[in-house]
């Protein structure tokens, strides 16, 4: 049977399992929004295609699969940018469908077109143009797996209004054939075993895992590993949840606001073991100080993130868990070994010990002022374990990374890579629909809040339950804390003179406005919210300017923190 | 330091803004580009020419690789290899000048393919080493326009790509 280019794409959809897309419709998409009508995929009308592509994203990074959205061309697609982006440099899984002119059109400067494949081309791990909606089909399966195999990335699909009404035979493939695309999934042997030997006479190893563990849903591989070897763990942002942060091997986050422990452990390692990592500025500081007397071993599906940026002694590339499941083999067969080097690692846990006891996270309580480590401290205490939680960017991202206990995979959705402030929100969005029953939280700035607020409208109209917490210290902090720290306090811009009354905007929206203004508060505000159906906003008034600490300056090593401001 | 990459890619329209495009943005330097479908009209050969220590050389063929339509990357600067490039050089060809464009052009086993009463165009191919060494001795007569194909190049040996 023949069917349009618009049916094709929506069965195909349904072929790869896709229950809910995130859209916005338009001129050149009219066709599938049409036949969207009746279908069995749920779509949700977000206010702006940014928000569209965030929530596709949420809703990927909490559940694992596929995040699809749809835009029109011209300006829905562009808006789509930012999001694309941001799903790339956090290597998520995703298929964004836009629009396009008439294929008769394109290079015409028609009405609403623009060039899409060359505008997302540096910021997917592909993209398709379709000019026959005999391949249309085929397009989409490669989509799908080119978006979830190997290192997983955004796809774009730009899809011309005239195939859209074009027909063809429909048939869904049932295998890819991609010549130029064969990740590895499996580690060498060989140089896992190699690895093996490496950690077993390893006198001080850290494991240093990253958004892969995440990604391949490692963390019980990861668990078993460290808890074999007795091995300190520290995370990235994007590893955050991926490793329990309250356990006793727990060394929390590492990089620019890690912990004191976290940095000076991976700077006086001997082995260190990058899990699904890339060795972001942001984590290494000043390179040639970084880790200076350990052997690297870098397992990535990725090759290119090996020797990227640091030397690498033992690269494997491949999947994560496959990678950590043959090493827990391994090691389970070495139980005498694993004694030895249990042993021999006691003095390394005492070191760190210490340094957990010089410099624990901590900050200075206030009885007048809300201190924003306080409401992530409460926020944790009175939500549920599996409660998903969003982050915006900037001060209050860091708070919650440092400060809130990640104790379940796929629980802390934030823009690490891309650093996307307006992300929290439309991911909170996506979450929340992909898990109707959870607690979803957006922890947001009132800087980042204001990027995307119109998506509570979004949230109102679907009855998404999100809480959100804003901690509104009404400044851009993050940037006023580097000016302060490193510009003589001069200010520029960063002051956003306007008060808003977000509890005013939250009614507006329809959806409910709490707001805390003294430490007291605090409390009984998170437990209302959490108790009232529907979205809520909470808004707390923080002190304004408290720092995120410690901090590694731009540009120096790991063991070069200020601590205190 | 210099080396001489093959990639086979798929031959689709946009291959050649991904690769362009990725030297671009990564900062890498391509001192030249060939491209040409191959035997198998599905395929493109690209011959770059780019340069760089190896730390750099080592990204370059990873993220040729990782392109989807990137079938194969070679770089050749470790093989033996024959490198050629062509060369149509349009020169001044003065009553005086004449006999020494000619003479160069026999050296260098090139060609004269155009003749007017005041210029000659010579046609040559061989290593860049060789075409640049040709066209410094013609640059003293008056180059009037010079176009180079770069390089394009083949493993020495019977071994064959698969599929070129």
């Amino acid at each position: 049977m023949k069917l349009t280019g618009s049916k094709i794409l929506l069965e195909s959809l349904i072929h790869e399992g896709v229950e809910t897309i995130f859209g916005y419709p338009g001129g050149t998409v009219i066709n599938i929004y049409d036949d969207l009508m009746g279908s069995s995929i749920k779509h949700v009308l977000t206010r702006h295609e940014q928000a569209a592509v965030h929530a596709a994203d949420g809703y990927a990074r909490a559940t694992g699969k596929v995040g699809v959205a749809i835009a029109t061309s011209g300006p829905g697609a562009t808006n789509t940018i930012t999001g694309i982006a941001n799903a790339y440099m956090d290597s998520i899984p995703m298929v964004v469908i836009t629009g396009q002119v008439p294929t008769g059109l394109i290079g015409n400067d028609a009405f609403q077109e623009a060039d899409l494949i060359g505008i997302t081309r540096p910021i997917t791990k592909h993209n398709y143009l379709v000019k026959d909606v005999k391949d249309l089909a085929r397009i989409i399966k490669q989509s799908f797996y080119i978006a979830r195999s190997g290192r997983p990335g955004p796809v774009v699909i730009d899809l011309p209004k005239d195939v859209q009404v074009a027909t063809a035979k429909f048939e869904y493939p049932d295998t890819v054939e991609l010549r130029g695309y064969k990740p590895t999934f499996s580690g060498n042997v060989r140089m896992i075993e190699k690895a093996v030997k490496m950690l077993l006479t390893a006198k001080k190893p850290v494991l240093y895992v990253g958004g892969g563990a995440t990604l391949t849903d490692a963390h019980a591989e990861l668990l078993e590993l460290a808890e074999t070897l007795q091995a300190p763990v520290t995370t990235t942002l994007m590893g955050m949840a991926s490793f329990p942060s309250r356990h006793p091997l727990s060394l929390g986050m590492l990089g620019m606001h890690g912990t004191y422990y976290a940095n000076m452990a991976v700077t006086n390692s001997d082995v260190l073991v990058a899990l699904g990592a890339r060795f972001d500025d942001r984590v290494t500081g000043k390179i040639s100080t970084f880790a200076p007397h350990a052997k690297i071993i870098h397992v990535d599906v990725d090759p290119t993130s090996i020797k990227k940026n640091v030397r690498v002694d033992l690269p494997i590339v491949g999947d994560l868990r496959d990678i950590l499941q043959k090493m827990n083999k391994m090691l389970a067969e070495l139980k005498d070994e694993v004694a030895q080097e249990n042993e021999a690692l006691k003095p390394w846990l005492q070191e760190v010990a210490a340094w957990r006891k010089d410099h624990p996270m901590s900050y200075k309580q206030s009885k007048t002022e809300i201190k924003p480590q306080f409401v992530i401290e409460k926020l944790r205490e009175l939500s549920n374990d599996d409660a998903i939680v969003t982050t915006e960017v900037g001060q209050h991202q860091m708070w919650t990374a440092q400060f809130f206990d990640f104790t379940q995979p796929r629980t802390f959705l934030s823009s690490g890579g891309l650093g996307t402030m307006g992300y929290g929100l439309p991911a909170a969005l996506g979450a929340q629909v992909a898990f109707p029953e959870r607690q979803v939280i957006d922890i947001s700035g009132d800087g980042s809040f204001q990027m995307n607020s119109q998506e509570l409208a979004t949230l109102v109209q679907y009855r998404l339950p999100v809480k959100i917490a804003i901690l509104n210290n009404n400044f851009l902090g993050m940037v006023r804390q580097w000016q302060q720290l490193f510009f003589d306090k001069r200010y520029s811009q960063t002051c956003m003179e306007l008060p808003i009354d977000f509890t005013k905007l939250a009614e507006a929206y329809g959806a409910t406005g709490l707001r805390a203004t003294k430490p007291e508060e605090v409390e009984e505000i998170i437990k209302k919210a959490f108790a009232t159906p529907g979205p809520v906003i909470m808004e707390f008034k923080v002190s304004r300017e408290e720092n995120v600490m410690p901090m590694v300056p731009a540009g120096a090593g790991l063991n070069e923190m200020v601590l205190a401001s | 330091m210099r080396h001489t990459i093959s990639v086979l890619v798929e031959n689709e329209f946009g291959v050649l803004t991904r690769i362009a495009g990725l030297f671009s943005g990564r900062g890498f330097n391509i001192e030249s580009l060939s491209v040409a479908p191959t035997l198998d009209p599905t395929l493109s050969r690209m011959t770059i020419v780019t340069s760089g220590d190896d730390r750099i050389i080592e990204q370059v063929n990873k993220q040729l690789n990782k392109l989807i339509d990137t079938i194969k990357v070679i770089d050749f600067t470790n093989e033996d290899f024959i490198e050629r490039e062509m060369a149509l050089i349009k020169v001044t060809a003065e009553e005086s000048t004449r006999a020494e464009i000619l003479r160069v052009c026999d050296i260098f086993r090139g060609k004269v393919v155009d003749v007017t009463p005041k210029c000659y165009t010579v046609e040559v191919t061989g290593s860049p080493v060789k075409v640049n060494a040709i066209i410094d001795l013609l640059r003293p007569m008056g180059i009037k326009e010079l176009v180079r194909s770069g390089p394009v190049v083949l493993g020495r040996g019977p071994k064959g790509w698969k599929g070129n």
